[in-house]
């Protein structure tokens, strides 16, 4: 070499690392149904091509990505796929998101108007003219039901019920609740303090909490998602400052504060990331390490649960923790059902223009819970859950519910008693 | 023998400037035949940096050529729209350099009619955010980048249009001259099927850029030309959007150009001997050159994806023993050798550069056209290429991107787009009325079915290099890996491949190897692998 230029040929156009072996788009679960979309290669490094080019190479097709992570999950290079597929979204998409974009994405706003008004919200909601009326104004999709409203938000039982004790408990996590959760089922949120507490940990939620974020960036609403993450940030920096790890019941909001932070709002959380992750993680590693101990009912748990693992759980490579705590359960049955996206994708699914293909993509999910007739399926996520109980007769549960039941609550709080 | 094969002119040579010069002598009303000895664009017309040159790098040291090249320039953005990218380019200044040579060179180009302002680096930063940010110095000029495959094509497009005739794969082997020793044709070998064939005309010109030196010593006459290599490496995708350029007097490795999805380091220019010009292969020390001092241009060159090196020779003709090659005129030769060297029948055009092909296919049919007693003006400085045409140019602009339908309109896909970029209005030529043949042959470059059936219909294609040099196909990120089986397929179907389809993607492969094994590390390497378990492991060719 004449100059001491360092040549690393590694690229930090993470793209170029792409050897189109095109297993991307064989994992695609969006290609399979919908000759529309282009196909993860094609939108994703291929694309990116063209559009240093020139951004008018952007094909607004790119708008019926999942965003699952699927292609990223089968890349044998590396390549962040969705989210370049995403940063050309957000870059290059003509016009601003449309009322039904901003109201689908706002969820914890509209979480906040609607739980004050949710009987009559819950009820409109489900009235047929309602939903034909916002197929046409909206395009929310009439086949499409939104989850019902609480009266009484998580926060506000917390406050009230849960926060009291928590003090009298040494070793603590900061539980990152979300929008799901506070506004629409606040049970999920009583069986996290539950169970947690009967394992000897303490509670402590985020004063500051804002939704993830997720639905905005999904929605192209940037400048909102980013404000929310430096609130959330900031948050869960207090709350590591003070020892405690963040988790979530949610494994979307897990991967969005964790790596969508940083790779598609250019918001560094190195310092904090490791300590962010999904509740079954969290207390899988405590009673591997023996530190946690569960006592489970002693006439056991006599049901067949059918795992189904979230897209974004997945992406994480977490789903064995949720697995390997359901297989704990004496008496329980746990299959894992064949990894296959439900196809809602959080607000994707609510669209008028993706309900067709949502439902192509989930059909496979839905034919493979009906052969394991199961008497729940169990998974990390609300959206999921909506789709598949919306979709199917069988009711999903949170594996952390799934687990508050089980265990035998007393014997439990006794055998974490310090 | 066919008496009836006569024409006023034969033009041996398919690169840019005979391609130029058949399109010429077929608008002046001359019966024109093109000989070329593989396919268009296969020797430096389809090797260098496709580059739109102001004329700028040569403005302090030749200053003719600088001026050629300028109007050239302003003639080619006009006539050759779709074959032109407007990027402007940048003569930087690094600590390295001397400032002082940057008044020196504004000058030069305000004298040579070249536009150059002088800007301040933070706005270079501003306008390139891929440049040196360490640049001390900045000058704006009229740069561009022009796509030589598209251009070449066009004129044997317009050049058949008015009457010419076309052979590719044809080797002259040797002139046909009459009793009072005047060139009266050519003898020509089929390079494909090996039958050998005639034609008769008033004048052959010899447009073979360096391997017209041959053709010249077939007529006896020795033109005494000085074959420069120089090399190139390609990168997997643009990191820059204006050509940059350094701003001091020409070296190596100092002009970095966005060329459609890619973008180019070059050039070295080392003296190379005569039986080495159909060999050129890359060194080891050529790429390390060309990566540190591109390096220098932009430093994020140091760290992205190499796809292909590749070398081309240029025809420069010698006028003194200079070892480098820089210092001798890039200017345009035109040759008369029955005053030259009293060889009634016979021109040479050779010298100049891709940027003054046109005017170098002005002269030598001007001269032609004065032999032959034919008068008639050159138009070719007005008249559009196929592709370029202005009216129906403004009409794709109003709707770029999208196609209006009966009803709505709607949003072209990427390779519909990407098409209209590579043939101009030519692309509404592309029969899309089949929707499978919307899928896509090439995925890097976004060539579709739809295309591919173009160009083997409509752009003499024979085989799969001759598609690639039309369409694209096989020049993206994968080399070839996904769409040389594919586009095999097409080719053979559609009857026009000329040889045994399976040879036929073997040489693709092969040739795509050629140029990735000098760069032969990091993802090129990966990708060169994944290539051969597919070809030889999946598929049992090769």
């Amino acid at each position: 070499m004449t100059t001491d230029t360092p040549l690393s040929n590694i690229s930090p156009n993470n793209f170029e690392q792409c050897v189109k072996c095109t297993v991307c788009t064989v994992y695609c679960p969006v290609t399979a149904v919908n000759p529309l979309y282009p196909g993860p290669k094609q939108a994703g490094p291929d694309g990116e091509r063209y559009r240093l080019k020139r951004g008018d190479f952007y094909n607004e097709a790119l708008k019926y990505c999942l965003n699952c992570k699927r292609c990223e999950v089968s890349c044998p290079s590396g390549v962040r796929i969705g989210d370049i597929i995403q940063q050309a979204r957000m870059k290059y998409s003509h016009g601003s998101a449309g009322l039904r974009d901003r109201m689908l994405a706002h969820t914890d706003l509209m979480g906040g108007i609607a739980t004050r008004l949710s009987p009559t919200v819950n009820g409109i909601l489900r009235l047929t003219p309602v939903k034909m009326a916002m197929d046409l104004t909206l395009g929310i999709d009439r086949h499409r039901t939104f989850p019902s409203y609480t009266p009484r938000k998580f926060t506000t039982w917390f406050r009230r019920h849960a926060a009291a004790h928590q003090e009298r408990y040494t070793r603590r996590v900061t539980y990152f609740h979300g929008c799901y959760v506070n506004y629409n089922f606040p049970r999920l949120g009583k069986d996290f303090v539950k169970l947690f507490n009967a394992c000897g940990i303490g509670v402590d939620l985020m004063p500051g909490e804002k939704c993830c974020g997720v639905a905005r960036i999904a929605n192209r609403l940037i400048k909102q998602a980013t404000d929310a993450a430096r609130t959330n940030l900031r948050e869960i920096r207090t709350a590591v400052s003070r020892g405690n790890d963040v988790v979530a019941t949610s494994s979307t909001c897990i991967l969005t504060m964790r790596d969508e932070y940083p790779h598609l709002l250019g918001l560094d959380n190195a310092d904090v990331r490791d300590n962010i992750m999904t509740a079954t993680r969290y207390l899988y590693r405590l009673i591997e390490s023996g530190q946690v101990r569960l006592v489970f009912k002693e006439n056991g748990f006599p049901y067949h649960l059918a795992y189904h693992t979230p897209c974004h759980m997945a992406k994480l490579g977490w789903g064995v923790y949720s697995i390997e705590l359901l297989k704990m359960i004496p008496g329980a049955m746990v299959t894992v059902l064949d990894n296959n996206c439900c196809g809602i994708a959080g607000t994707y699914g609510f669209k008028k223009e993706n309900y067709k293909y949502s439902q192509a993509i989930g059909k496979t999910l839905f034919d493979s819970i009906a052969r394991e007739n199961p008497d729940f399926v169990v998974t990390d996520c609300e959206t999921c859950k909506w789709q598949i109980e919306m979709s199917t007769p069988y009711r999903v549960v949170n594996p952390i519910s799934i687990l508050a039941d089980a265990i035998d609550f007393e014997a439990t709080r006794q055998a974490n008693m310090q | 023998m066919e008496k009836t094969n006569q024409f006023d002119v034969i033009i041996i040579g398919g690169g840019a400037t005979g391609a130029g010069t058949a399109r010429d002598c077929a608008l002046r009303g001359l019966s024109v035949l093109l000989v070329e000895r593989f396919d268009f664009t296969a020797g430096a017309t389809g090797r260098n940096h496709g580059l739109l040159h102001s004329g700028a790098r040569y403005a302090v040291t030749d200053g003719e050529s600088a001026t050629e090249c300028i109007k050239e320039n302003m003639i080619l953005r006009r006539i050759a729209r779709h074959c032109v990218e407007e990027t402007g380019g940048l003569f930087i200044t690094l600590p390295d350099d001397d400032l002082a040579y940057q008044a020196l060179f504004v000058d030069s180009c305000n004298r040579a009619g070249i536009k150059a302002e002088v800007i301040d680096p933070d706005l270079a930063r501003r306008l390139e955010p891929s440049v040196n940010p360490t640049l001390i110095g900045a000058v704006k000029v009229p740069d561009g980048a022009i796509d030589p495959f598209r251009l070449t094509t066009a004129n044997i497009i317009d050049a058949t249009r008015h009457g010419a005739k076309v052979l590719t794969y044809h080797e002259v082997t040797s002139l046909i001259t009459d009793a009072t020793g005047r060139v009266v044709g050519v003898n020509m070998r089929d390079s494909r099927t090996g039958a050998t064939s005639s034609a008769h005309s008033q004048l052959v010109i010899n447009a073979g850029g360096i391997w017209g030196h041959n053709i010249a010593s077939m007529a006896g006459v020795t033109v005494n030309m000085f074959p420069a290599k120089g090399a190139l490496l390609i990168f997997g995708h643009r990191i820059n959007n204006m050509v940059i350029n350094r701003c001091r007097k020409p070296a190596n490795a100092d002009i970095l150009v966005p060329g459609d999805t890619i973008c180019l380091i070059g050039t070295t220019s080392d003296r190379v001997p005569f039986d080495q010009v159909d060999n050129m292969e890359v060194t080891p020390a050529e790429v390390d050159i060309l990566m540190s001092e591109g390096a220098k241009l932009a430093p994020e060159l140091a760290r992205t994806r190499i796809l292909r090196a590749y070398a081309g020779v240029r025809p420069l003709v010698a006028s003194d023993d200079d070892p480098s090659g820089r210092s001798i005129s890039r200017g345009i030769v035109c040759l008369d050798h029955a005053r030259r060297d009293g060889v009634e029948g016979f021109i040479t055009i050779t010298g100049g550069k891709l940027m003054t092909y046109r005017l170098m296919a002005e002269w030598a049919t001007d001269l032609a056209c004065q032999k032959l007693g034919v008068d008639a003006r050159c138009t070719t400085d007005r008249d559009p290429l196929p592709g370029s045409e202005p009216s129906e140019v403004r009409k794709q602009r109003r709707l770029k991107g999208w196609r209006r339908t009966k009803s709505h309109v709607i949003e072209l896909s990427t390779d519909q787009k990407a098409a209209e970029g590579r043939h101009g209005t030519m692309s509404s030529k592309i029969d899309r009325k089949d929707p499978a043949a919307e899928s896509l042959v090439c995925e890097c470059e976004q060539v579709s079915v739809a295309e591919v059936n173009y160009a083997i219909s409509e752009l003499h294609v024979q085989n799969l290099l001759n598609l690639r040099r039309r369409t694209r196909m096989g020049m993206g990120t994968c080399q070839g890996q996904l769409c040389a089986c594919r586009a095999a397929g097409l080719l053979d179907s559609s009857g026009a491949c000329a040889k045994d389809t399976l040879a036929d993607l073997a040489d693709f492969i092969n040739e795509r190897w050629k140029g990735m094994s000098p760069v032969g590390w990091g993802e090129t390497i990966e990708e060169a692998q994944f290539m051969s378990w597919l070809y030889e492991g999946v598929c049992g060719l090769l």
